[in-house]
């Protein structure tokens, strides 16, 4: 066991307890249950927060939702954003005009782009570019400027910067757009502003490039990282999920959901509106989140498939049921992944973050295609509508996490009568706990630990990229805190490492 | 002069207001020169633990409003540490879109999420639980509480930034003022003292509207003064300082600036609408079809710190 993050010490018929989860957006605890020989018996990820967007939606006007429920999320506002406008356009059985679908799937890639540079260059990614077992004060954004220099610094910014200003031009707003509105955008884009987004997005395309490149020499040219890609004990064997186009490519805006089995096979592929017949919550008295599955396959508990309907949603598992890629240089990128892996799906959770490079790839070519769309300077953004009869609207989009699900029953009036909400971060939930509870097995066997192994514990749940509220590891130098119970309960010795 | 000290963290929130403080971009390099960011647990590891045993600090900035035991526990733990209390965001100013939770009981909210939403199945209506006891040992859970709360509800703050969430140019005046360390009177808001309508550049021609009508089935001109199109802009009750960026876009303000010089903002709000709303004929209810949903419209983010809100509020403590 490395000690490069403190002292290393063996814990045996104990627990241990990270609280909170650093680095997680909303609010996380994990507990680890150790047995008199120092193996791990347990391990639980706790969510300690609950805000109720299902129940004080009721009662709300439908054109109301689009900005109301971006407030579920900061960091996927337009994911949010857009997922609840499509459903309040299904509501009134409405379609937005070319043009405005168009402009939204910009506003979505946008915010990809950005997001995606989040995690990989603050969030996940230090723990391979500037390394694992690093002290927690180098293992963040600043030990990659410190490694990489001040000018990769300044392009992750900027880069950054245009994904979120992207989703401004088009949104009216980077965090919590507002544009959105039934029947289409509440205003279009100027050609001045068209000409912005290309340049932008040409830029973008070439940084995705350059991302992938890192990626390649400190991910798979480094024998220590390599072998994380092929180790069982952190692969994950279940059902993928994701939105796919007419050809089968994945699509973040829009399209059918298509579900594959762990054999690679199809296992359905459906509409938004037929989207509870398939996905069923279980509820654990430990944790506020929810437990999604398969309700034809049943839940079994945290186990994992096919046996179990245990499902996964993000870049990975959308990578895994889709064809490929619709843009050129993404595809090369896809096919150069499942070759190297010799198989689909792939299962191993560090896969996340290849799928999430080349989804940086693809949504920076798509924005360019976008933007060089004859009709997207089009002024006609809007369909007004008609007296109709109102229905249950659905509203799917590909958040950067994984598949995104707004329902709403309206009310005679055109207010919402229930409103249901499983974001990507609640479908991955179970997978995410399975993941932790193999991994903690294999990091403290023996019981040896340190602030590194428990990092190593995190870093499988940072390869989700379970909802984050924030970008950086601007400072470390973090403690954890270890608590010794004895076997009746009581609390015996709390140290820090 | 020594860096300031600072934590940040977000209690009930989205994470919107840890991305609208990262959007500051190459500028964040600058005001990392001045501050020492020594707590901030959704960017670094470091853990409650931590916090309980850190010095006194300069400055806590908060995100987020009050929702459970949690969230108490750690505010009031960095007031009694911080020298300032930054109340960031309209959620930890006027206590957020959640805050609309409180039209309805905790159990409400309970039975709704975990009982009747159509996804689960939940015939022994499991439940979260504050501690639950695994076959392992024992689990632990935060109690939500009651009602949601703005930060003010449950320690004194020193400013006040609000927007949904705060515009870049109010984020980096704060920091300014806070490295300057200029002492201001209590309860400084930052941002404009002038109202969102200030700012805007719509044309206003006759002041008056005969109804309010629903969005969702009207043309948006962009050039006219949303109120007089006879759509419902909380323009005249909200606090300046985001440039009117919504109305910039074409859609109405929704209020997320909060409340201008007023304890009640849907009150003011209510108060235009008496002064535009004229006609000879009585206004009828079908009329006002944009105010069906009067909490919702009027009070979008601040019902948890609204009069009516705190009238059914129990045990909220001193505001």
């Amino acid at each position: 066991m490395e000690e490069a993050g403190g002292k290393t010490m063996v814990i045996v018929e104990g627990r241990l307890t990270i609280d909170p989860v650093t680095r997680l957006e909303g609010h996380g605890k994990i507990d680890i249950f150790m047995d008199e020989r120092g193996g791990v018996k347990n391990a639980y990820l706790q969510v300690p927060e609950l805000r109720g967007f299902e129940r004080f939606c009721v009662g709300r006007l439908i054109e109301d939702l689009p900005r109301i429920t971006s407030n579920i999320c900061g960091v996927c506002s337009p994911a949010h954003h857009l997922a609840s406008v499509k459903a309040v356009d299904s509501l009134l059985g409405l379609e937005p005009t070319p043009t405005a679908a168009k402009l939204r799937e910009m506003m979505h890639n946008g915010y990809m782009i950005a997001d995606h540079i989040l995690n990989f260059y603050f969030l996940s990614g230090p723990d391979f570019l500037v390394g694992v077992g690093e002290k927690p004060a180098e293992r963040n954004i600043l030990g990659v400027l410190k490694k990489y220099g001040e000018g990769v610094g300044r392009k992750v910014i900027e880069h950054r910067a245009y994904g979120q200003r992207i989703v401004e031009i088009v949104g009216g707003k980077a965090v919590h757009p507002v544009t959105g509105v039934p029947g289409g955008l509440s205003k279009p884009i100027s050609e001045k502003e068209r000409k912005e987004i290309e340049k932008m997005a040409r830029s973008c395309v070439e940084f995705a490039e350059f991302t992938l490149q890192l990626y390649d020499e400190e991910v798979l040219k480094n024998a220590d990282h390599r072998g994380l890609l092929v180790d069982e004990d952190f692969a994950l064997t279940s059902y993928d999920a994701g939105l796919v186009d007419r050809e089968g490519h994945v699509n973040l805006y829009d399209g059918d959901i298509k579900i594959t089995a762990p054999d690679g096979s199809t296992y359905a592929k459906i509409r938004p509106e037929e989207y509870f017949d398939h996905v069923a919550e279980e509820i654990m008295e430990w944790t506020y989140v929810k437990f999604p599955y398969l309700r034809r396959v049943g839940w079994r508990g945290l186990t994992e498939a096919p046996e179990n309907g245990v499902f996964r949603v993000g870049p990975l598992a959308r990578l895994n049921v889709a064809k490929g890629m619709a843009t050129s240089k993404a595809q090369r990128e896809y096919e150069r992944m499942v070759e190297t892996f010799k198989r689909k799906p792939i299962n191993n959770i560090f896969a996340y973050h290849w799928a999430r490079l080349i989804e940086l790839l693809y949504a920076s070519e798509r924005v360019l295609e976008l933007s060089l769309d004859e009709e997207i300077t089009d002024e006609n953004v809007r369909n007004i509508p008609q007296e109709s009869t109102l229905k249950e609207g659905f509203g799917v989009v590909e958040a950067a996490r994984g598949l995104l699900l707004h329902w709403y029953k309206p009310t005679e009036d055109a207010r919402v009568e229930a409103a249901n909400f499983i974001p990507p971060t609640t479908c991955n939930n179970p997978a995410i706990n399975i993941s932790i509870r193999k991994a903690a097995g294999k990091i403290l066997r023996g019981g040896a630990v340190d602030e590194a192994s428990l990092n190593r514990i995190e870093v499988v749940m940072r390869a989700y990229d379970p909802c984050m509220a924030c970008a950086s590891h601007i400072l470390g130098g973090g403690k954890v805190e270890v608590n010794l119970y004895s076997a009746d309960g009581r609390l015996r010795r709390s140290v820090s490492i | 002069m020594s860096k300031l000290k600072v934590a940040v963290y977000w209690a009930a929130g989205c994470g919107g207001c840890d991305v609208g403080l990262l959007d500051v971009n190459e500028a964040l390099l600058e005001v990392l020169k001045d501050i020492d960011i020594v707590f901030w647990p959704v960017a670094m590891d470091v853990k409650y633990k931590d916090l309980e045993s850190l010095p006194n600090l300069d400055v806590a900035i908060v995100n987020g409003s009050i929702r459970n035991e949690e969230n108490e526990h750690i505010v009031k733990l960095l007031r009694s540490k911080a020298r300032t209390l930054v109340a960031f965001g309209s959620c930890a100013c006027e206590g957020g879109t959640q805050g609309l939770a409180n039209l309805g009981s905790k159990q409400d909210m309970l039975k709704t999420v975990y009982e009747e939403t159509p996804t689960t199945g939940n015939p022994q209506a499991v439940k979260p639980s504050r501690v639950f006891k695994a076959p392992e040992g024992e689990l632990y859970l935060p109690d939500i509480l009651e009602l949601n709360k703005p930060i003010e509800s449950v320690a004194k703050v020193d400013y006040y930034v609000s927007g949904c969430p705060p515009p870049v140019k109010l984020i980096l005046r704060l920091f300014q003022i806070l490295t300057a360390g200029n002492a201001q009177g209590p309860k400084f808001y930052i941002g404009s003292d002038k109202s969102v309508c200030d700012e805007c550049r719509r044309e206003r021609v006759s002041k008056t509207v005969q109804s309010m009508n629903r969005l969702y089935r009207r043309a948006l001109d962009p050039e006219k003064c949303f109120l007089e199109q006879g759509l419902l802009c909380m323009g005249p009750a909200t606090r300046g300082g985001c440039g009117a960026k919504c109305v910039e876009a074409n859609v109405p303000c929704g209020g997320c600036g909060g409340r201008l010089n007023v304890s009640d903002q849907g009150a003011r709000m209510i108060g235009a609408l008496g002064s535009i709303l004229t006609t000879d004929e009585p206004i009828s209810i079908g009329a006002l079809e944009a105010l069906k949903d009067p909490v919702g419209a009027l009070y979008k983010y601040c019902f948890s710190s609204s009069l009516i809100g705190r009238g059914v509020r129990v045990g909220g403590g001193g505001r």
